[in-house]
């Protein structure tokens, strides 16, 4: 995973509150076995709409994503999160992500940003006023900046410093792996086993 | 301080505790995995030269790409199959047991791992799909999780994550006949909204729970991630002891003594401290429909389909202007007028034997109206063999209902059974995002009871309209 620090790219604001993974993904594009190429799949339905605002052109290069509440929710696909990186996001910004879409964007290196709903509103208006405006995320400050408007984020200082210095979760936990021998010792014999050892 | 069941789970699988902002290390008693969320894990796994940890924790299903007819046949769409001969490769070189389709132990994963009595109280279960809160109807903490996460369990058994917050859904009373399980889902969610659950795990608990079966248990359990969960629990109890004796990966002889002298610990205990209580009477209850395109979008069946200028909070104004516009509805429409040109009876919400039967109880007699198709997708192949040992898949069929083989089917537009544009479903399933069903479909989500009245009457209906 690449390290994030800061990024600065044009502002897309999406006035919808319940973006489900199935409007940023529909599942008919989840049938590919590789880890790349997403971007097609990105908001699929509302992408055949002239007046959606990916379509819009300066927003069409957009990076960094200002979207109503409860952002996420839904299907636990990880694809959501590769279409919106595929596609060019490096940060979602919204008052309030479902749990598994942000677990999972932590994961892949993409930024949650979560403000409050008055930030996002407001965020809205500026990129609206000014379509194509920048907006900078800096994740060491935990603050979002646009124009002459400038905001703290929420993240959990975990994810936040495993983001800052791009570390893989799972060399992290092997670094633990007598505990887990340990553990696994003392697993009492009536629980399950799929196939004989 | 006494503790709550989630917290007498979570403790008793801490590998190691995390330091300061670090979360802890869990560990993992099972691991279900299917052919969507796991291609990029095991390649993962291939370029970082590791191997599966636990193959005897893990096991592998076909369901969200079959199709449910024809399944003797390879499958149609090339991308599917690829999908699926994936799956298949990757269990064979890491060793992992799979059923496939056409195996007698095939079917939807949440179905599955109950029926052979893999889940079991007091284990944590994951898997790449957000229903996997369906197994916390044993008193299992089980939730979905991301392809990063599913590869992170294959190599380490473990996940690091931090606690989840605890909900009490105290659900008093008695359910009226006609009025489901499904039904009080669908009204906790209505009540506490699509992110109310967000960050915690939630206890279903009183007198209306402990009265439902194992089957209907899971329906509750399975719709926690629609209210924001990743999990949902119900303490283990003689109704769960009762589901569980026998079954192929059941605890037997001294180790099922064992077992229930531990299961029976787990319940909260009476001093312990929920971080959020949520009440809900299951007197008042009654057959319970979405009108709009989240879970949360909700009313009795009685009402009428809102008017968006009601709504006092501006985004819950926007979004249901949004949905009434996607749904083609019109304020004030009784719901009872809704005409359906599809109901869908299946998934890992409603695809198990007893929705079966509750449904087949109300066609027994009528025909399915006119211009109207009704799937019968049972959760599993046992579910599907069981049904018809009863008898009825001759009754879906003499009601001019299409039987099936088993599989996730019209829940997600993934497979081959899928709404047209503009079509309009009462779906027994889960989600009715915009085209969740097929794209430019409509679903309107609903019981067992519901869908089956639905199917004779053409309009959204309970058995009391028949």
């Amino acid at each position: 995973m690449e390290p994030f620090s800061k990024h600065t790219g044009v502002g897309v604001p999406l006035r919808r509150s319940n973006v489900d993974t199935d409007q940023i993904i529909p599942a008919v594009y989840l049938k590919r076995v590789t880890r790349t190429g997403f971007e097609d799949g990105l908001f699929a339905a509302w992408r055949g709409d002239e007046s959606f605002v990916l379509n819009q052109e300066p927003f069409r290069n957009g990076s960094v994503l200002v979207a109503g509440p409860d952002f996420g929710t839904g299907s636990s696909r990880e694809h959501a999160v590769w279409a919106l990186m595929d596609y060019g996001f490096r940060v979602v910004i919204s008052s309030r992500f479902a749990d598994i879409f942000r677990g999972n964007a932590g994961k892949q290196g993409l930024v949650t940003a979560q403000c409050t709903q008055a930030d996002v509103e407001q965020l809205w208006k500026l990129l609206e006023n000014e379509p194509g405006a920048e907006v900078t995320v800096d994740l060491s400050e935990k603050t979002v900046q646009c124009k002459d408007f400038v905001t703290t984020f929420d993240i959990d200082d975990y994810t936040r410093w495993r983001l800052l210095e791009g570390l893989d979760d799972i060399a992290l936990t092997l670094r633990h792996e007598d505990a887990i021998s340990a553990f696994e010792a003392t697993r009492p014999s009536y629980k399950p086993v799929t196939i004989a050892r | 301080m006494g503790k709550t069941l989630a917290e007498k789970v979570w403790d008793a699988h801490v590998v190691r505790r995390g330091e300061g902002a670090e979360p802890d290390l869990l560990y993992i008693d099972l691991h279900l995995v299917h052919e969507v969320t796991s291609p990029q894990a095991f390649d993962g796994l291939r370029l970082a030269g590791r191997k599966v940890r636990r193959p005897d924790l893990t096991i592998a299903t076909e369901d969200h790409n079959v199709p449910t007819t024809g399944i003797d046949l390879p499958i149609a769409d090339p991308v599917s199959r690829t999908q699926v001969e994936t799956l298949r490769k990757n269990c064979q070189e890491f060793g992992i047991r799979l059923h496939p389709m056409g195996d007698d132990e095939q079917g939807i994963v949440h179905v599955i791992g109950p029926q052979l009595g893999l889940t079991q109280p007091g284990m944590t279960v994951v898997c790449g799909d957000s229903h996997t809160s369906t197994h916390g109807a044993f008193g299992a903490m089980a939730f979905g999780i991301g392809t990063s996460e599913v590869e992170h369990v294959l190599a380490t058994q473990t996940l690091p994550l931090r606690p989840f917050k605890t909900m009490a859904i105290n659900v008093s009373g008695k359910l009226r006949p006609g009025v489901t399980a499904k039904d009080i889902i669908l009204a906790v969610i209505a009540k506490i909204g699509t992110g109310g659950g967000q960050g915690y795990v939630l206890e279903y608990r009183g007198e209306a729970i402990e009265a439902l079966s194992m089957e209907a248990r899971m329906t509750i359990c399975n719709m926690s991630i629609e209210a924001g969960a990743r999990a949902g629990m119900i303490a283990p109890d003689a109704t769960t002891f009762e589901y569980l004796k026998g079954r192929p990966h059941a605890p037997q002889g001294a180790d099922w003594d064992k077992a229930l002298e531990d299961w029976r610990q787990l319940r909260t205990d009476d001093d312990a401290v929920f971080d959020a209580e949520v009440e809900l009477n299951a007197d008042e209850l009654t057959p319970f429909v979405t009108w709009g395109t989240n879970p949360g979008q909700g009313l009795p069946l009685s009402e009428r389909v809102p008017n968006p200028a009601d709504f006092a909070d501006e985004t819950e104004r926007l979004a249901a202007e949004k949905a009434l516009a996607y749904m083609d509805l019109e304020p004030g429409t009784p719901l009872r007028d809704i005409k359906v040109d599809t109901v869908f009876l299946g998934s890992c919400t409603n695809g198990r034997i007893e929705d079966l039967r509750a449904a087949a109880d109300v066609l027994a007699g009528h025909k399915v109206a006119d211009g109207v198709r009704m799937l019968v997708v049972p959760g599993s192949m046992r579910v599907r063999k069981a049904a018809e040992e009863e008898g009825l898949d001759k009754v879906f069929t003499e009601a001019g209902a299409e039987w099936r083989a088993a599989g996730c089917s019209m829940c997600l537009g993934m497979n081959p059974d899928q709404l047209k544009p503009g079509e309009r479903s009462a779906s027994t399933s889960n989600r009715n995002f915009e085209g969740r069903q097929g794209k430019g479909g409509r679903t309107h989500l609903v019981s067992p009871l519901v869908a089956a009245a639905t199917a004779v009457r053409g309009t959204l209906s309970s058995p009391e309209d028949l």
